[in-house]
């Protein structure tokens, strides 16, 4: 970057232009290709960082496939005690006879993500709607502040919580195969979620115009026809992206799943009972590994698919975003 | 004579402290036009707004007096408003159509009213384009968005959308302020039209349209209402000084 300012700069101080006014022109021209090479600086800086981090990731991900081998993420065998060899999906990275399926860790991760998210969108969605639509700006005022502050509490305080008061609480209305479980788990997301969906859908309620309000309440709609007939439809996008995001949220969420799931990788579809999910897998097994060791690689191999499936759901969102804000300019 | 629609007696408004219409009566004849006429921020819309209590929406806003519609005070508490907007129709300066296609965006209304039969939405359809003069230009484009068409045809099917709830009372807000002459002319014939079977109000900026398209017109000034006459006397003898200074464009 310096090399394109110098010459430039080198033209603009010869003596021939030190007339006053052009010593004005030229430090504001100076100033401005000082900020321009900041910002070119960070910008770069911030993609250079994300570059080397994806680089790191692929490359300690595919020596897991030379170490490993795709076949045995997915399955391994095991031989029982009368001597026959079964096939097994299970996550023992630390067995003599290693195994390192990832479908228990994938189906935990789904298992706690997929009813948070569910229930985080039928209660954030309904929040979010209450904000932009129903609320009085008073009562507005106060709440948004206090769903920011939500989602800015601690996870592993959500996570704490979940364990001491949650666990109990659903142990005693539910009576759960295993006190700590998939559920725990799915409601301590829903904590996080909740105002994530919540304020991405109000933002995106609030930017559809008021015009459109009025055309509808001028055509006799009530305020419940207004909201669902034509807010709702004209502001679908943007809320299918907050709930998107609200997913890619819940599957990247560690502390708490680490805490309140229960953390067995059982190979099971029952929500009520332990599970383990990849981000927990990796946060509680990084630090015991071993550097370069198979198991090592593994957690690294979890990091890329986690990579990837968030990857791919932010950017699924962000065209749709993307593609609601052109919509919405009328 | 003709038969009376609209009785506002001792109107007042008020955006919070600031009184935005102050003590304004006034008769508005049915099937016939009236046009709203004064200087930006005298009041027009907001008096509009009062018709259909379309103020209601607005947080801060607070109402004295009395606005009879047929003999019925709109304000009264048992009255139901969402019936009251469903009998007057009402045009937006800015088209504010939904990002729903033509056929949708015409059949909104009716379908609030639970009308759902094809056939009978197709030919409410129809038969508004055609009132609202865009048969031609939409029919056979029904299923495509209506934000694809032009400025003046999104304006004129906001016209077409508002008469499909069959409305007896039509207010519009400026609806020509942003067309080209030709739409506007467009728009001035099917006020022409519509004033057969539907009472009119209608704010405009613009004096020639005033004079053209109404019978009668009411001048506002700062919150008051001035004076309201049929438009002929307006427009040649009018009997507020103010009023003729307004029209002969000697404001100040
Ligand atoms: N929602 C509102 N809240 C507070 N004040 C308002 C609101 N709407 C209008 N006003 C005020 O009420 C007054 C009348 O506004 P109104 O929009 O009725 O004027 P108008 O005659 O229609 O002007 P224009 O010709 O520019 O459309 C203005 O002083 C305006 O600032
Ligand atoms: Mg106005």
């Amino acid at each position: 970057m310096t090399e394109n300012i110098l010459p430039r700069h080198q033209f603009e101080v010869s003596p021939e232009n030190s007339h006053y006014s052009k010593k004005i022109v030229r430090s504001a021209r100076i100033k401005e290709t000082l900020i321009k090479s900041y910002f070119a600086a960070a910008g770069t800086a911030a993609l250079i960082f994300i570059i080397l981090i994806f680089i790191f990731l692929f490359k300690e991900g595919i020596n897991a496939f030379n170490n490993i081998g795709l076949s045995d993420f997915i399955y391994g065998t095991r031989t029982m005690e009368d001597g026959t060899v079964k096939t097994v999906y299970e996550w023992y990275p630390t067995s003599e006879n290693a195994r390192y399926s990832l479908l228990p860790l994938l189906l935990g991760t789904l298992l706690t993500a997929i009813p948070a998210t569910l229930i985080s969108t039928v209660l954030g969605v309904a929040a979010g709607i209450y904000l932009s639509e129903i609320a009085h700006p008073k009562a507005k005022e106060f709440l948004k502040p206090v769903l920011e502050l939500f989602a800015a509490i601690p996870t592993v305080v959500l996570g704490f919580i979940m364990l001491v008061i949650g666990a109990t609480f659903f142990q005693d209305l539910l009576h759960p195969a295993n006190r700590l479980n998939a559920f725990v788990a799915s409601v301590g997301l829903t904590l996080v979620i909740i105002p994530v969906i919540a304020s991405l859908t109000e933002d995106a309620l609030r930017s559809i115009p008021m015009d459109l309000r009025n055309a509808a309440y001028g055509l006799g709609a009530t305020k419940w026809q207004t909201i669902s007939k034509v807010i709702l439809p004209a502001a679908f996008s943007g809320v299918s992206a907050s709930i998107i995001l609200g997913f890619g949220r819940a599957i990247g969420e560690t502390m708490i799943v680490l805490m309140a799931s229960g953390n067995a990788a059982n190979f099971t579809m029952e929500i009520f009972r332990s599970a383990r999910t990849m981000t927990a897998t990796i946060a509680a097994e990084m630090g015991e590994v071993s550097q370069g060791s198979d198991h090592y690689y593994a957690l690294f191999f979890i990091g890329v698919v986690l990579f990837v499936i968030t990857f791919f759901l932010n950017l699924i969102a962000e065209m749709i975003i993307s593609k609601m804000r052109k919509k919405n300019t009328f | 004579m003709k038969e009376l629609k609209i009785s506002v007696k001792n109107l007042y408004l008020k955006y919070g402290e600031k009184t935005a219409l102050d003590d304004i009566s006034m008769d508005i004849t049915s099937k016939q036009v009236t046009a709203f006429i004064g200087p930006s921020g005298c009041g027009k819309s907001t008096f509009l707004r009062v018709l259909n209590r379309m103020n209601d929406l607005i947080d801060n806003c607070s109402i004295t007096g009395e606005v009879l519609i047929d003999g019925i005070d709109i304000y009264d508490k048992n009255l139901d408003v969402v019936n009251l907007r469903k009998r007057i129709g009402m045009v937006f300066q800015k088209s504010n159509l939904f990002p729903k296609t033509i056929f949708e965006n015409i059949v909104f209304g009716p379908r609030l009213n639970g009308v759902n039969d094809k056939n009978t939405l197709n030919e409410i359809v129809e038969k508004t384009c055609r009132q609202a003069a865009i048969w031609d230009e939409v029919k056979d484009r029904l299923n495509e968005p209506a934000l694809s068409l032009s400025g003046g045809q999104q304006q004129r099917l906001c016209i077409a959308r508002a008469l499909a709830v069959e409305p007896d009372i039509l207010l519009m807000d400026e609806p020509a302020s942003a067309l080209d002459p030709i739409s506007t002319a467009k728009i001035e014939e099917l006020i022409h039209e519509l004033k057969k079977n539907y009472t009119i109000v209608i704010v405009t900026h613009n004096m020639q349209q005033a004079a053209r398209v109404s019978d009668y017109t009411a001048f506002f000034y700062m919150g008051k209402l001035i004076e309201i006459d049929k438009t002929t006397r307006i427009f040649t003898k009018p009997s507020v000084k103010q009023t003729e200074d307004y029209i002969t464009g000697r404001f100040g």
